[in-house]
């Protein structure tokens, strides 16, 4: 067989970095109490706004910049129903989702077919996003296991009830997470348009954020597992084309499966550790998808 | 004596409720003030005023002679003030350093933090470890955390919400030693409770709320608990009537009855034996398997076969239905959710449990018309203010709703009835006619198991009394004669705690 291990190990690093930046996003989200279901919805407004950003000015950073701004945008929207309206999380975000599908559907029109500036190289032959993304992994949880903002966000997605008893303003760290994760998410789109595809199709984020979500829970919450997901699956996204280039007859399908058949297991075996009464590490944070209402 | 806190003429408005009316006292240096209230009096309105969550309509409020208005438990933190909340404000998923963290407003760097803990800890004997995961700890342990949380900010006023609720009464006199050793130091504490005994033994002064209004701040030493609880009632209360009840012939055999853990307690080895016309009482600090005994002996969870038998018959591997139509019959301690569907109406919630024994149900079709005048009938029998059996369960308050449970089920006229918690949450008169409910029922010849923290209740209602602790069950004793030392030990003691050693 000819396959060869660096090379898909620096494949596997570019296909796995859309889904790094928005798992990452949605975690630190997620570990604020709030679950955002459109993170595909932000993906895609991200990989339309970056593209045309990249394509009018002809710098990739100003793409991704713009698509970090785009993505933080809708995430507002979110942000303003479900926190200040108290609208239900989960319809909320799989209406964000669609609403960011049909959305870039019509505005994305007159950019099919162009084509995207090329990326600056980085050390290694590497682009800097995919650097960014790495980078982006011990800060997230340095942030999270060793500031005090991050202990603040902790504490208002683990009980949130009791951070407002502390004096804690639930709702503006809420707010702010779901903006870091509108940004995180749109940049991970702008780069399946920017620096995968080199160009704009209609709906071609195709489920990344889907996997997304799956893997911050394959990760139990922690930054280093989402790394580790995001390349189980990159690398679960290349194998599967090089099996299909050297003519191997594994179904395509069985090896897309896998990523979620990985978070299943994951689910199982979290649950199960409950069960024989170890909970604490691992599990979701519990105010997860509850939505806050303080009487004055 | 200088007053640490002082308000004057604070007033709150909820929609519909006055909460707080014109209330004003102070807490001075070194004293243990107790603030003394029904459910629903508002004393939660007030601390939570004084602490910053909810701001006063009206008046005002001073802290060492200085004016005090917190806009949030920040500042109030920072101004000198401190809560222990009744429902712990801790995150379980954290450590204890990080949760103490979280109640400081700069806290020092971790080994910093850790060493501090540990020192304080030691120092007023309530040993704990920075590193331990809150899910991880006893009751008694977290409540160390909350109160090594406020230590660490050297508050001038500590407040205490009902801190004893989750205690035995050793680890209680703990608590008590602490907050002596605390006043002695100058620090003013407010103290929440309704339990008369204890704030009659370890309170300086007491103010008394009714109803939002101020009763009054009298000296708790110079009155009975009788006195006091007229005070916090308005009325007299009315005695309990224990007479006419003949324990007779067993009605309920459990033996050897042991559940695996999983999530909460398991239970080992669980034996006892009640008669009819007996009420035996099971007392027991929470999470030490009130839930899951009751869960047992409802049939919600199924044991091996012979471990549960009513009047002779083996009943182990029957479910709710089947044990309710034998008469066995629950009432659980969760009214909202576990007892009761909150978005049901009450005729819809009797067809719950009443269904069958009151044929409700026919041929598999609900009797609309029974199901209402059944859940007349309770509404009657049990003085419950509804609007009438359409209202909504989730819409009566909490002793309204419990009045309506227990009385689902004692006119369900049990062979046996466990209930857990009768009367948490319930004001005192609502209390004691669901406590002359039960006596009533047992005098009548049913067989009564109730489970209860609330040990005064024990006392009065049980003919014999068991302590359940770390999911075992203690050998009964007759409740004559027995004291509240005596049962604090079957209860566990005080779970590893010892007394404060170092002054601070």
């Amino acid at each position: 067989m000819m396959i060869d291990p660096l090379s898909v190990f620096i494949l596997l690093l570019g296909a796995a970095t859309p889904i790094l930046f928005a798992a990452l996003g949605e975690l630190v989200v997620e570990r604020a109490g709030v679950l955002n279901l459109g993170v595909e919805g932000m993906m895609i407004t991200g990989a339309l706004a970056g593209f045309a950003a990249a394509h009018a000015s002809g710098s990739p950073a100003l793409g991704f910049l713009a698509a970090a701004l785009a993505g933080a945008a809708v995430s507002m929207t979110f942000a303003a129903l479900t926190q200040f309206l108290l609208s239900n999380q989960v319809a909320t975000g799989l209406a964000l989702t669609l609403f960011g599908l049909g959305l870039t559907a019509m505005f994305g029109k007159p950019y099919e077919g162009m084509k995207a500036p090329a990326m600056m190289p980085g050390p290694l032959g590497l682009n800097w996003m995919i650097w960014l993304g790495i980078a982006l992994v011990p800060l997230v949880w340095w942030f999270l296991a060793r500031t005090r903002p991050g202990l603040i966000l902790r504490a208002v997605g683990e009980n949130h009830d009791a951070a407002h008893g502390l004096g804690y303003p639930v709702r503006r760290m809420r707010v702010l997470a779901i903006g870091f994760g509108g940004a995180l998410a749109g940049m991970g789109g702008a780069y399946i348009s920017i620096a995968t595809v080199l160009q704009w199709t209609e709906g071609m984020t195709a489920g990344a954020g889907w996997i997304a979500l799956a893997i911050v829970v394959f990760a139990q919450w922690n930054p280093w597992g989402v790394l580790a997901g995001a390349w189980l699956f990159g690398g679960v996204t290349v194998l599967q084309l090089r099996l299909q280039a050297a003519g191997v007859a594994v179904p395509v399908q069985l090896l897309s499966m896998a990523p979620y058949l990985a978070t299943i297991f994951v689910l199982v075996l979290i649950s199960a550790r409950q069960k024989f009464g170890r909970s604490g590490a691992g599990a979701a944070p519990a105010s997860l998808g509850r939505p806050f209402h303080a009487l004055k | 004596m200088t007053n640490v806190f002082r308000a004057e003429g604070l007033g709150k408005t909820y929609p519909g409720v006055r909460a707080n009316d014109d209330i004003s006292f102070g807490v001075e240096a070194g004293e243990i003030h107790a603030l003394l209230g029904e459910n629903g009096a508002g004393k939660s309105t007030l601390v939570k005023m004084i602490y910053g969550l909810v701001r006063p309509d009206e008046g005002h409020m001073a802290l060492l002679g200085a004016p005090y208005a917190p806009h949030d438990p920040r500042a109030a933190r920072a101004a000198g003030v401190a809560m222990v909340f009744q429902h712990f404000s801790l995150f379980d998923a954290m450590t204890v350093a990080e949760n103490i963290a979280l109640g400081m407003e700069n806290p020092p760097p971790r080994p910093e933090l850790a060493r501090r803990i540990a020192e304080l800890s030691q120092g007023y004997g309530l040993p704990l470890n920075p590193a331990r995961r809150i899910a991880s700890l006893s009751a008694g342990e977290r409540q160390r955390v909350e109160i090594l949380r406020c230590l660490l900010q050297h508050p001038r006023l500590l407040i205490m919400d009902e801190p004893t609720s989750v205690l035995t009464p050793q680890e209680a006199e703990i608590l008590f030693a602490t907050l002596r050793q605390l006043a002695g130091a100058g620090t003013a504490i407010l103290y929440i409770s309704h339990k008369l005994e204890e704030i009659r033994s370890h309170c300086d002064r007491a103010t008394i709320l009714r109803q939002g209004k101020l009763v009054g701040t009298v000296d708790p030493r110079a009155h009975s608990a009788r006195e006091l609880a007229a005070m916090m009632v308005g009325a007299e209360m009315r005695l309990v009537d224990r007479s006419g009840r003949k324990p007779a012939a067993p009605v309920l055999e459990v033996r050897a009855l042991s559940t695996p853990g999983g999530e909460g307690m398991a239970l080992k080895q669980i034996g006892l034996t009640l008669r009819s016309g007996e009420i035996l009482g099971i007392g027991g600090v929470a999470g030490n398997g009130q839930e899951e005994l009751l869960s047992a002996l409802s049939g919600e969870t199924l044991t091996a076969p012979g471990t549960v038998a009513l009047e002779g018959r083996d009943l182990s591997r029957a479910g709710p239905e089947a044990r309710r139509r034998a008469g066995l019959l629950a009432a659980p301690e969760d009214r909202l959710g576990h007892a009761a569907v909150p978005e049901f109406s009450l005729a819809e919630n009797t067809l719950l449990t009443a269904g069958a024994r009151q044929g409700l149900i026919r041929r598999g079709l609900i009797d609309r018309k029974a199901a209402t005048g059944f859940a007349q009938e309770v509404i009657r029998a049990f003085d419950v203010r509804t609007p009438g059996p359409d209202t909504a369960a989730g819409a009566l308050s909490g002793g309204n709703l419990q009045k309506f449970v227990i009385g689902r089920e004692v006119l369900g006229r049990p062979r046996v009835l466990v209930v857990n918690q009768p009367t948490w949450g319930v004001d005192a008169g609502a209390a004691a006619a669901i406590r002359q409910a039960l006596l009533d029922l047992a005098a009548q010849g049913a067989g009564l198991i109730v489970i209860s923290q609330d040990l005064d209740e024990l006392l009065e209602l049980s003919d014999r009394f068991c302590a359940l602790n770390q999911g075992r069950l203690s050998a009964p004793r007759p409740t004559e004669g027995l004291t509240v030392e005596e049962i604090g030990l079957m209860l566990g003691g005080a779970h590893g705690m010892e007394v404060a050693h170092v002054p601070a």
